[in-house]
């Protein structure tokens, strides 16, 4: 009888503390890696939190070890043989041509490492990049969130749980239960006890007898506790996962040609922060997308990012267009709405007042948050100027300028501030 | 499936037709297997059989085929690099994996088909076991008994390292003497094998002892009389030394005890492998020839039907599979097809000689074939058991030819095929392919400057004028970190004359 072990059970994901190394090791590289896949052209914004395949350079990752190289005399085996006989001369092949078919050998290319993150890893590398606190990237990164409610009352619990209305409420219950007949033959007795003491020859012994089990029921009485240990009510919670409902992002971006690649990348950024926040707050989330330059039109994320026009700006286009959708599309009864904008602050002539004036009355009332990034300009725009005095309206209207991913971050500080104290 | 668990079940029975494994009939086809390898007298350590899934066949790949290993980068990236073929699906995973320790371990994969199992138990829990067992180099330089024990030594010795001077110290540190594995083999005989418990206790003693002799060795206070003795200047090492690592282990002077520790478990690993790196051929010829031998019994005792006989065949004929040099899928000499036709051809040598075999192997012709075909895996390497039985029959089997190229030269040019004047040549070249001497370039440590700078200085031994790889700047870098004072690496050619190569100061 052979000794077989069923090893299949255990022992998974031996390899894991080896994986972690190697990431923690090539922690540059990866990040550079998952920036680059961040803003590349196949990868949607609803695709951030997936995990992905990552390309590091392999001349990085090499163990150098003493190894011979090209050259001395090399006397060589192969088999095979069908047309040489001693003496035979061989052109010596062009060194490369070589290098050439053995870059090809491998379907990637010699040059790079890949393999695939994992969406908590790649997230990981996202959030480092976006240099977001630590308590909000565990609670983007996590699961699911629950919310804590009542769920009634137990009748065990901890002392500051403890309901004492409806303790004391029970206990009183309880007493008049327990001492209702004990009161009801104390009664009796004592009418007994009366009449025995009104005769005119009072027996003497049975009045005895009668003050004394009067007395003792007096004492049972006197011995039903107030409160007791099962009358302890305590209040019950449960968790409860967050309630799931739906949400709407609205992305407006001015693709005017002076929104270049390096702006709208950071855009895209932006943008994923926000898609990645609602991800966890909603089950259901549509995207809209509205680019502008002197017309407004609801675009697909493709053309957004990557259609390249010219002319002048117009944003207040964008927000009748916005308004439009909402109005149209999306009752604020059954969505929630979020807006981001991002725009390099230029706008047409007097349409900033335009503007101030539309999101005031048609869009901020109805929106849960309004973002608004001006990329990498120095000097504050007209647009800037009009939307800081909406600021000062709205709790939910929030503005920001960045000149690098790493500010992005404060524009939602306020939606996760108020997220966490939730 | 009548029969169960009676003592021979299919003995004359036929093997039910199936191709899903059961653990039944893995006991019932290694019942027979072990039977048949018993009568041609195989000599093997006892068998453990463990089923893993591919996730665990990778793992096991990352660990170069240990059950464990103590954590580092390189095996993650190893992982991540087999994990990704593998999804791609440019690669198949090995059906095997077996582990030289006593009891020997043999992992099945759940995907394997019947046939692939039975395939795997006849080569590797009997061919290879028994390589294990009896190869003289495996008997010197390994110790079955007690490498799982050494390897969860060193497991956990490294854990605990890392707790206490931080993991990123340890990594780099163990970097550096990765870099130097190879030049940490012994070809000194082994030690008797211990227990885990004493090689902690040794291993404690010897971080006190080398702690004190490191401290005499460097002791740098000039004492008047020695002046006389000082102007002989002795070297040191007297003579170079092949095993750097062990050299480094023993001498450098500022390591802590946990290092030289764990230069010790690097150097101890590596020679755990350098005998299966030095037998590749014959190991997995020997596995062959095994597996092809007692299947082939199987069905000629009616035990397996046409349809295993065939789908063995099939995966056998893949793996034995040699292409030729200008076939696109020519890596090299393919070992299991080397191996295999030779282990083959000693067979043959024996039963039914010619008088080619007469005139080349005296001394085989005509004997017992299983007692010469054990005399040559229990006492040869690679190397030599090339030069020894590479017959002209093999040679004009494999049409082999030889070709040479010197950098002179602007041209290759074909120095022999497989005609008579050919064969030796071509006997000699190849058995020098398996020299691990001819590939890895031959350095030593050769003299410590113990009363200057406390400079190290490695000497590369050139061989057929080969010049050494741009990657001796980044290894010299790790020999740095590991010695802590400067370091040299010098390169002597054929005729004796010495050329420096890289050096590195203190401050660099």
């Amino acid at each position: 009888m052979v000794h077989i072990v069923d090893r299949r059970l255990n022992g998974k994901n031996k390899s894991v503390v080896n994986r972690q190394k190697f990431i923690r090791r090539y922690k540059t590289q990866i990040k550079k890696a998952v920036a680059d896949a961040i803003s590349n052209r196949d990868r949607s914004i609803s695709d951030i939190d997936k995990g992905g395949k990552i390309s590091i350079p392999r001349k990085d990752t090499d163990e150098p070890v003493f190894h011979h190289g090209q050259g001395g005399v090399n006397n060589t085996i192969h088999p095979g043989n069908k047309k040489f006989i001693p003496g035979d001369v061989i052109e010596r092949p062009n060194s490369d041509e070589n290098k050439g078919s053995q870059a090809s050998n491998d379907g990637e290319g010699l040059d790079d490492f890949s393999f695939e993150l994992s969406k908590e890893e790649f997230l990981n590398f996202f959030f480092d990049d976006l240099a977001l606190p630590n308590l909000v990237k565990t609670k983007l990164a996590s699961v699911e969130e629950f919310t804590i409610a009542h769920a009634g009352f137990s009748n065990v619990g901890i002392p500051p749980n403890i309901n004492i209305v409806r303790s004391v409420k029970g206990a009183l219950g309880r007493r008049i239960a327990l001492k209702n007949p004990l009161r009801k033959r104390v009664k009796i007795l004592q009418s007994q006890l009366e009449q025995l003491e009104q005769s005119e020859v009072p027996d003497l012994k049975l009045i005895n007898d009668l003050e004394l089990a009067i007395k003792k029921l007096k004492i049972r009485i006197h011995a039903i506790p107030f409160i007791d240990d099962f009358d302890m009510r305590y209040n019950n919670f449960t968790k409860l996962p967050r309630p799931v409902t739906q949400a709407v992002m609205f992305c407006i971006m001015d693709v005017s040609g002076s929104m270049d690649r390096v702006r709208k990348d950071m855009a895209k950024r932006f943008f994923m922060l926000l898609y990645l926040f609602l991800t966890h707050n909603y089950k259901k989330i549509e995207v809209v997308f509205i680019s502008h330059h002197t017309t407004a039109k609801e675009v697909d994320e493709e053309e957004f990012f990557y259609s390249q026009e010219t002319g002048g700006t117009v944003v207040s286009t964008a927000l009748e267009l916005t308004k439009e959708i909402i109005h149209k599309r999306f009752p604020t009864a059954d969505w929630n709405i979020y807006v981001a904008q991002a725009s390099d602050g230029d706008d047409w002539d007097i349409d900033p007042q335009k503007c101030r004036d539309i999101l005031v009355k048609d869009i901020m009332p109805y929106v849960q948050y309004y973002a608004y990034i001006e990329v990498a300009s120095d000097l504050p725009q007209s647009l800037w100027t009009e939307y800081s005095k909406i600021e000062v309206l709205f709790d939910n209207f929030v503005m920001q300028k960045i000149k690098e991913v790493g500010e992005i971050y404060p524009v939602f500080h306020e939606l996760f501030k108020k997220q966490s104290i939730e | 499936m009548n029969k169960k668990s009676s003592k021979k079940p299919y003995i004359g029975n036929r093997f039910p037709e199936t191709n899903e494994w059961t653990f039944e009939l893995i006991n019932d086809y290694h019942h027979e297997i072990k039977r048949i390898a018993d009568e041609f007298g195989l000599d093997t350590y006892p068998v453990v059989l463990e089923i893993i899934n591919s996730e665990q066949m990778m793992d096991a790949y990352s660990a170069a085929g240990m059950p464990l290993r103590y954590s580092h980068w390189s095996y993650g990236k190893q992982f991540l690099h087999t994990q990704q073929s593998y999804k791609r699906g440019q690669m198949g995973l090995a059906y095997e994996i077996v582990i030289n320790s006593n009891p020997c371990i043999a992992y099945l994969m759940e995907e394997n088909s019947m046939t692939m199992q039975a395939l795997v138990i006849a080569h590797a829990a009997y061919g290879h076991n028994s390589f294990f067992k009896n190869n003289y180099l495996f008997e010197t330089w390994t110790s079955a008994d007690s490498i799982i024990d050494y390897l969860l030594f060193s497991k956990n010795y490294i854990n605990e390292c890392e707790g206490r001077y931080g993991e990123e110290t340890v990594e780099l540190f163990l970097d550096s003497c990765h870099c130097l594995m190879n030049y940490g083999v012994d070809r000194y005989k082994r030690p008797a094998s211990i227990t885990l418990e004493e090689e902690k206790i040794r291993q404690k003693e010897r971080e006190d002892y080398l702690q004190s002799q490191v401290n005499e060795i460097w002791k740098t206070l000039p004492k008047k009389e020695d002046s006389d003795e000082k102007k002989k200047k002795k070297r040191f090492p007297e003579e170079p030394q092949e095993n750097i690592l062990y050299f480094i282990e023993k001498n450098a002077p500022l390591l802590q005890p946990w290092q030289r520790e764990i230069i010790r478990i690097v150097r101890k690993t590596a020679q755990y492998f350098y005998p299966q790196r030095q037998t590749q051929v014959m190991n997995e010829g020997w596995a062959c020839f095994w597996h092809y031998t007692i299947l082939n019994t199987m069905y000629d005792e009616g035990l397996v039907s046409d349809r295993f006989i065939m789908e063995f065949l099939h995966s056998h004929t893949n793996v034995v599979l040699q292409p030729d040099y200008d076939s696109k899928w020519y890596s090299g000499i393919n070992p299991y097809a080397l191996g295999f036709a030779m282990m083959m051809d000693i067979r043959r040598i024996c039963e039914k000689p010619t008088e080619e075999d007469r005139h080349w192997f005296p001394d085989i012709v005509n004997t017992d074939w299983i007692k010469t075909l054990n005399f040559a895996a229990q006492n040869f390497k690679d190397e030599s058991f090339i030069a020894q039985y590479l017959s002209p029959e093999l040679i004009r089997k494999f049409k082999f030819f030889s070709i040479l190229d010197d950098d002179k030269k602007k041209t290759f040019e074909v120095t022999a095929i497989h005609n008579d004047k050919g064969y030796q040549t071509i006997r000699q070249t190849l058995s020098k392919h398996y020299d691990l001497s001819f590939y890895e370039p031959n350095i030593q440590v050769y003299e410590v400057n113990h009363t200057g700078d406390r400079s190290l200085t490695l000497r590369h031994y050139q061989c057929d004028r080969k010049p050494l790889d741009n990657s001796v700047d980044e290894v010299m870098k790790h020999v740095k970190r590991l010695w802590g004072f400067p370091v040299r690496i010098e390169t002597q050619d054929e005729k004796g004359k010495v050329s420096l190569l890289h050096a590195l100061r203190d401050d660099e």
